[in-house]
């Protein structure tokens, strides 16, 4: 086939961020041409700031190096203006008489600084905060001049008048407006900045106009005149009073344009053969100049020119950071609120700490925060996520660590940890690290981050502090979703509900359909996918679906815990914990039998083979002769009991009893994640009941179910969930739970974790409210476990499953040479 | 090449591996699902874990023990984790599995 010509106008951020994405779908499509206006391959624009602050060099931001164009194949031609589109021809023609012919166009010219329209604005020494250029002009003239006046005190322009004072100038901050960064704060919090950006050293001069510039009597720029008469002297005057689309090429070729490039919700202009992404294009009438939205748009962009045509983009909720040292500041949102919003302020002027948040429905819809950010990335959550906040409303304004025990995830740390800190318990990366490498690799994800530093890649559980750190680093460009919104993982830009939902709707039944339906790029998917889409099949198509041993991890296959050195160890099922003189004897048997090195009592309550070979599992299985106690499994793991009633002088209810019989229910049952259960007799709760995916603590008057708690990583108390009478009662309502858990959540994703996302409501109003659905629920997961059976005793009976304990014998083996 | 004659390819599941006892520890043999075989020392460079335990998908193996992506023909691993597991010739011919051993240089 021959190839598409993809011809780029631009060579930002923004742009080659849709080619990246453009490659990872498809490297076949395209013959693609790059026109760049500045002489420099694509570099991380947010970072000129550090670099005139002396904090990072011109060689630390650049993202894409000329190696990677040319294994790209990409026609990279810098220092090249495009001044014409010919839409009837469809080619673009460069300043230098260059052309390149187009099947699509791609847009991506970005925007430049306001140039105030007042007498003297081209007079030498005054200048935009853009690019490599102009910082290079401010760091030149800091060695050469005094006095430098900075126009428009947003963010653009306090970053670039800490770092021309940090290089020795004597900086003045023009500013319209009544505050400071009147976007991004309110008045207080915009008065404490300047209050603490003067103790620094900056003047300003607020609610002031600039009528001329001034010659020096020599071309350059010598004074700046306000309007009141007032001159001071300026050697460097920095217009960063807002930006402007790029969007006269577009315009001139007759293309819709109002404040940005006009493009609809897949990234096209009106011309559907030319795209337009980035700061030069205006989407719902929005013109984004932060880089998150711009990356968005760049995964929707490339997804359809790579022809597959399904992902929209619908607009982004962004946050903003001030990239001024020592300065901590941070806001996201509809933080000035408006009608039928609420405001909760809390306001330190001494201590220099200003918190707003801003809350519609019941729900956090902005947070501006000042002098004590930690909470930013939390908040910023909370926002994107649009959780209810009804039941945290009077802890919300002292974050996260307020809502009780935050364990090891611990975001709120991540300001305040030192460099040398560890923050990956698992991999042992400290905070400087990951820091290091966000910023000299460029990283806006976690993923990034976990691929370069193996940070928060192992059991996960500081992920949220990776995510912190990496917001704290790059601010508003971090790119960070809640799991329902991520992809699945590299392999489709797809997540796991509309995977599910794709499951379910067209009745997939086999992984490898499931991934031609829904144009994976992969030929079999890797390791994060395959596992999923197993679950996914098995638990929506019951008996229809086949499950795929290949398609599990080692444990899920082999049925048994792998160890370090690649032995494992083997759990047998007892029921409710209670075993007898005969189980104990035959355990005790295999124990010295297979020369086990280690027995041990596991944290559910049963007996643990440590060290055992994996030829030698179905041996052990057929000695115990004991049904599989799945302690490896994404399934249900222990009911934990106490002795409950029958012995026990405090007892109020059989809890021993209720557990082997809830244990029976679930036997075989796979799961999005591991199910962990326990009942208790008595409020005394000896069984650990608050801490389980369901959790029963027997009463007098019956029994307590909660549901949601979690032991591991991070300690979650399980939620109350409803009173019942009887034990059948019990059974019923667990049933039912967790089949819409197994239903509902995403693969990896825990009770607790489901729970927080879809909310304790929508449980209740599925299994408390409507007997039917309780009945109908129930009825499935009974379905589901029809066809299930031990595995343990599957492979001891079906030779063909065996295979996979067996050595291939081979006799000579030699090494050939 | 020394080429043993290891077992018919269909006693190895697709996007399966079997082990066989060599002179200097495991082999795991692999077969993708294009039906290719390939050859690796049964221990991951990482921390020595056996990747004929891993999940097989395209030309690589995942690592059972901490997810090291492993590439089946040259036993690099993916970037950025650095390391080799070392790899022999295997070959698929009248449905017979073939194996070659190759020394460590």
């Amino acid at each position: 086939m021959k190839k598409l010509k993809l011809v780029m106008i631009g060579n930002g951020m923004a742009g080659v961020r849709t080619l990246e994405e453009l490659l990872k779908l498809s490297n076949e499509l395209y013959d693609i041409t790059v026109f760049g206006a500045e002489p420099h391959t694509n570099y991380n624009r947010i970072l000129l700031s550090p670099v005139l602050a002396g904090e990072q060099t011109f060689e630390e931001i650049v993202l894409n190096d000329l190696d990677w164009y040319l294994e790209n194949n990409i026609k990279l031609l810098l220092n090249r203006k495009v001044v014409e589109i010919d839409r009837v021809k469809r080619r673009v023609i460069a300043e230098d008489g260059t052309e390149a012919e187009y099947d699509r166009l791609l847009i991506a010219t970005g925007s430049t600084p306001f140039i105030l329209p007042i007498p003297g604005n081209t007079l030498q020494g005054v200048i935009g905060y853009r690019d490599i250029a102009d910082t290079q002009a401010m760091i030149d003239t800091a060695k050469t001049h005094k006095h430098a006046v900075v126009i428009g005190g947003g963010l653009l322009g306090l970053e670039a008048a800490n770092g021309l004072m940090l290089r020795g100038m004597h900086v003045t901050v023009v500013h319209i407006g009544e505050w400071l960064l009147e976007r991004q704060l309110d008045k207080t919090s915009g008065q404490l900045l300047q209050t603490a950006l003067e103790a620094r050293g900056l003047h300003f001069r607020l609610c002031e106009q600039t009528q001329a510039l001034h010659d020096a009597g020599n071309g350059r720029v010598g004074s700046v005149q306000f309007k009141n008469g007032d001159i001071i002297p300026a050697d460097l005057v920095v217009m960063a009073a807002g930006i402007r689309p790029n969007t006269e090429l577009a315009e001139k070729s007759g293309i819709p344009c109002n404040r940005g490039i006009l493009v609809n919700d897949t990234m096209q202009t009106y011309d559907p053969r030319v795209y337009a992404i980035g700061e030069c294009a205006s989407h719902r009438g929005i013109a984004y100049g932060l880089v998150a939205p711009l990356f968005e748009q760049a995964k929707v962009c490339a997804n359809h020119l790579a022809q597959l045509g399904f992902a929209t983009y619908k607009g982004s909720v962004t946050s903003t950071k001030l990239k001024v040292t020592g300065i901590d500041l941070f806001s996201a949102g509809d933080f000035m609120g408006g009608e039928g919003t609420e405001t909760i302020t809390l306001s330190d002027p001494i201590g220099g700490v200003y918190k707003k948040l801003v809350i519609k429905d019941d729900v956090l819809v902005g947070a501006c925060l000042y002098g004590d950010t930690a909470d930013g990335g939390w908040y910023f959550r909370q926002i994107r996520e649009n959780h209810g906040i009804g039941e945290i409303r009077d802890h919300l304004m002292f974050g996260e660590n307020a809502l009780g025990d935050v364990g090891h995830q611990g975001q709120d740390k991540a300001m305040s940890m030192a460099d040398t800190a560890e923050v990956c318990g698992c991999n042992g990366v400290c905070k400087g690290t990951i820091v290091k490498a966000i910023q000299e690799h460029g990283l806006f994800s976690v993923d990034d981050v976990k691929k370069h530093t193996k940070a928060a890649s192992s059991c996960g559980s500081c992920a949220g502090l990776v995510e912190q750190i990496l917001i704290n680093t790059v601010g508003g460009a971090a790119d960070v979703k809640p799991k329902s919104e991520k992809a699945i993982c590299g392999c489709s830009d797809l997540n796991h509900g509309q995977i599910r939902q794709a499951i379910r709707d067209q009745h997939l039944l086999t992984i490898a359909g499931t991934m031609s339906y829904l144009n994976w790029r992969t030929p079999n998917g890797c390791a994060t996918c395959r596992p999923a889409l197993n679950y996914y099949l098995i638990s929506t198509w019951p008996g229809e679906a086949k499950d795929d041993p290949q398609s599990r991890l080692i444990n899920e296959r082999a049925h048994a815990n792998i160890q370090k050195d690649g032995t494992y160890s083997v759990v047998p099922r007892m029921w409710g914990g209670v075993t007898n003189p005969s189980e104990l004897r035959r355990i005790a048997d295999v124990a010295d039998k297979y020369n086990v090195p280690m027995v041990k009592v596991t944290g559910g309550q049963r007996i643990d083979l440590l060290g055992i070979k994996k030829q030698d599992l179905p041996g052990v299985w057929k000695d115990l002769d004991m049904p599989s106690g799945h302690a490896y499994g994404k399934s249900i793991r222990t009911v934990k009991t106490c002795v409950g009633s029958e012995f026990c002088r405090f007892g109020t209810q059989n809890s021993t009893q209720l557990g082997i019989e809830l244990e029976h229910d679930l036997f075989n049952m796979w799961s999005p994640h591991k199910v962990k259960l326990a009942v208790s007799g008595c409020p005394r709760n000896c069984s650990e009941a608050g801490i389980k995916d369901v959790g029963i603590i027997g009463v007098d008057s019956g029994w307590e179910m909660y549901i949601g708690g979690n032991g591991g990583i991070k300690t979650e108390v399980a939620e109350f969930f409803v009173k019942l009478k009887t034990a059948e009662e019990v059974r019923e309502y667990n049933g039912a739970f967790l089949q819409l858990y197994r239903e509902e959540a995403f693969y990896l994703e825990r009770t607790v974790h489901y729970l927080q996302r879809v909310g304790m409501e929508h449980i209740k109003k599925a299994v408390l409210e409507d007997p039917e659905r309780r009945k109908a629920l129930n009825d499935r997961l009974q379905f589901s476990l029809s066809f299930e059976q031990d595995p343990w005793k599957e492979r001891l009976e079906q030779p063909l499953l065996k295979k996979e304990f067996e050595v291939i014998p081979v006799k000579n083996l030699e090494v050939s040479v | 090449m020394n080429w043993l004659d290891i077992c018919a390819l269909e006693e190895i599941n697709t996007l399966g591996s079997r082990i066989i006892a060599g002179p200097k520890g495991d082999i795991a043999i692999f077969r993708t699902s294009d039906d290719e075989v390939f050859a690796l020392d049964d221990r991951c460079p990482h921390k020595g874990g056996p990747l004929s335990q891993g999940l097989i998908y395209g030309k690589r193996v995942a690592c059972p023990l901490h997810n090291w992506q492993i590439d089946l023909e040259t036993g690099e691993a993916q970037a950025p984790d650095i390391g080799c597991a070392h790899h022999h010739s295997a070959r698929v011919e009248n449905g017979r599995v073939l194996l070659a051993l190759r020394e460590a240089s």
